[in-house]
Formats: structure tokens, sequence, C-alpha cells
């Protein structure tokens, strides 16, 4: 590793890889060398689940700024349709 | 200088195969060596941070084009097998290799060449990126060592906190052990190691009276030698290369 940084999640969901759909288990995060990106250092983002083998897994490599616009988005998305929930909760209440 | 001409015989064999690295374990190698009774140098090839892939095939193939029996240990062994970059991202979620384990499968590569029978029983290491500092800590930590060269190695100089049950100890550190020449070539861009760490070995290895050569190269960063990443800068990389190959031939070769 040159930087080594990497942070680590466990996570519940599905994710498709070469092989098709799989059960989803761990997200790892890095800023490290990509294997793929043009980019000295990427923020490397791995969806796998151990128990399927080493194949088991989702990869993305994003710039630092493509990151961040990830993070909005999903922020925004989660945002949006929690709060779509909430008022079919307060609704139907 | 080992040079080919158009009217030598030349032949090479390149294959994967397996040593003795650290804890006993058999892990597997490529081995790339030129055809004939030699004798020959060897060169320990430490695959870098992005895995034991395709890169570093062609490296150890060059190394065996130039004379040399070179060895690339597979140091991601115990992480499991799958596509050379399915492994890197397990090693990577994993915190890296330990520097233990890599520096006993170096060892073994190590101890494998010089026990064939076509050896000169010099042997160098060679190493980019994390397999650069990796091949400073094996010329530091290592015994039977007769040449290094670490290729932009990031993370010789760590802080306290950059410390870690596997990478325990900065290899800056070790410099006083240091117990063979050793070759530097470095990118003026680079941020780890920057131009600023590399002074700092540099002040170390001058201290201790070390044998080295540093080569810190202007409009280059990181990994100036990878012509499939941005970074590659052609005549940085090509210069480097003549003087890796100058300097390997310097003190490994056996004049005859």
């Amino acid at each position: 590793m040159c930087t080594g940084i990497v942070e680590k999640a466990e996570v519940k969901g599905s994710g498709k890889g070469p092989n098709g759909w799989f059960k989803l288990e761990e997200v790892n995060v890095s800023y490290d060398h990509p294997t793929d990106a043009p980019l000295e250092n990427a923020l490397n983002i791995d969806f796998v689940n151990d128990k399927m083998g080493l194949g088991a897994r989702v990869a993305v490599e994003l710039s630092p700024e493509s990151a961040r616009k990830l993070v909005d988005a999903i922020l925004t998305a989660l945002s949006r349709g929690e709060g779509l929930s909430k008022n079919y909760e307060s609704d139907t209440a | 200088m080992h040079r080919y001409t158009t009217d030598m015989y030349e032949g090479m064999l390149a294959e994967t195969t397996t040593v003795q690295g650290f804890n006993g374990d058999i892990i597997n190698a490529y081995f790339a060596r030129p055809l004939g009774p030699g004798p020959f140098p060897g060169v320990v090839v430490i695959h870098h941070m992005p895995g034991w892939d395709e890169l570093y095939r062609e490296m150890t193939r060059k190394f065996a084009h130039h004379g040399y029996l070179a060895f690339s240990p597979n140091i991601y062994y115990r992480f499991g097998h799958g596509s050379p970059d399915d492994v890197a991202a397990n090693v990577r979620a994993s915190g890296g290799v330990a520097d233990d384990s890599v520096l006993e499968d170096t060892e073994g590569s190590l101890r494998f060449l010089k026990s064939l029978p076509q050896s000169n029983k010099k042997i160098g290491v060679f190493g980019t990126c994390s397999s650069g500092r990796q091949a400073f800590l094996a010329a530091c930590r290592l015994k039977g060592l007769d040449a290094a060269v670490d290729c932009w190695g990031g993370g010789v100089v760590m802080s306290k906190e950059e410390l870690t049950p596997k990478r325990p100890v900065a290899p800056i550190d070790y410099t006083k052990d240091l117990s063979c020449p050793l070759l530097g070539l470095f990118g003026e861009e680079d941020q780890n190691p920057t131009p600023q760490h590399v002074h700092l070995l540099e002040e170390e290895l001058k201290k201790y009276g070390k044998t080295y050569e540093f080569h810190m190269y202007s409009k280059a960063g990181h990994g100036f030698f990878y012509y499939d990443r941005p970074n590659y800068r052609q005549e940085p990389a090509v210069d480097g290369w003549k003087k890796l190959f100058g300097f390997f031939e310097k003190y490994l070769r056996i004049s005859s």
C-alpha cells in the first residue's frame, strides 16, 4: 500500500459482478492507487462478499471530486426518499 | 556492460514456480531467466501495490533479457487467488501486507537464486512504489544482498501515527543496517515520497556513510516507469532504466 488509507463498513444489499447479482456484506473505501482510473490516487470503493471469494466484488475508482458528488447525490436521494416515507406515514396515520 | 548484439544466441525461459517464504509457506513466484550455464547475477523483483500483475511479469522478463535470473515472488499469496486487481483489493482492504511477511518471502527468493548452479551468487533486489520501500527494507534487514534499487518507495519515512502492527518501524530507522549499495530513483512532483522525504533518507545515508546513488527527476512524479499510467514520463523512464542497469552491472556482474 502506498497510502494505506482504508475505511470499512458492513452493508446490506446486492451488487452485480461478472457472474451476476450477489449478496453484499461489506464495503471497503480506500484512498490509494487505482488499478484502472487514470489518476495517481483515487477514492476506491469495493463492495464485496468475502464468503463468495475475491471475484465477488463491485469496484469503482473515482476522482476525489467525483467521490464528493457521489456522497452528495447519495445523501440527497436518501433525504428525499426518507422524506417521502415520512410523509406517507403521516398521511396514512 | 552486458549487451546483446544481433549475432548472439539469445534465449529465455519464463514460468511460474514456487518457493518457500514467510512462515515456511510454499508461495508461488514468477521466474524468468536467460538460457545457458551462466554465471548470471540474480534479482528479486518485489511486485508493487497494484498486485502481482502483468506489468511485473514484463519487468521480470526485462531483467532476464538483460542477463539476470529474475525472480518475482507473489507477496500477496496469503490473500487468496483471483485476478491480480481482485487480490490487490483484498490486500488493500486488509491494511496491506506485513513487512515481516515480505521480508521472509524475499529472503526465500534470495536463497533460491543463490542455490542455482548458474548463479554468480550476486543478488540484487528491486521494487517500485510500496515495493521500493520493501526493497530498501530488505537491504537493511536481510543478509546476502549485493545491491538494492528503490524506485519512488513511499513510506520509508513514516510518522508515529502511520505505524501499524504490520508496518511497526519506519524503514528509515533501519538505515544504519543497510548492507549493500542503494540506488534511488525519484520524481520531483511525487507526493509520496516527497522530495523532503528523499532528502531525509539521504541525510541518514550520509550520516552512516552508506554507498548510495540518488536521482531526482524534474517533471516526473510517482510511477514514471509505468507506460500504462498517466504518470509515465518517457525521458526519466528511459534514463532511469539505464541508470538501474548500470548500477546492477556495477555491483552484481562479476567481470570475467
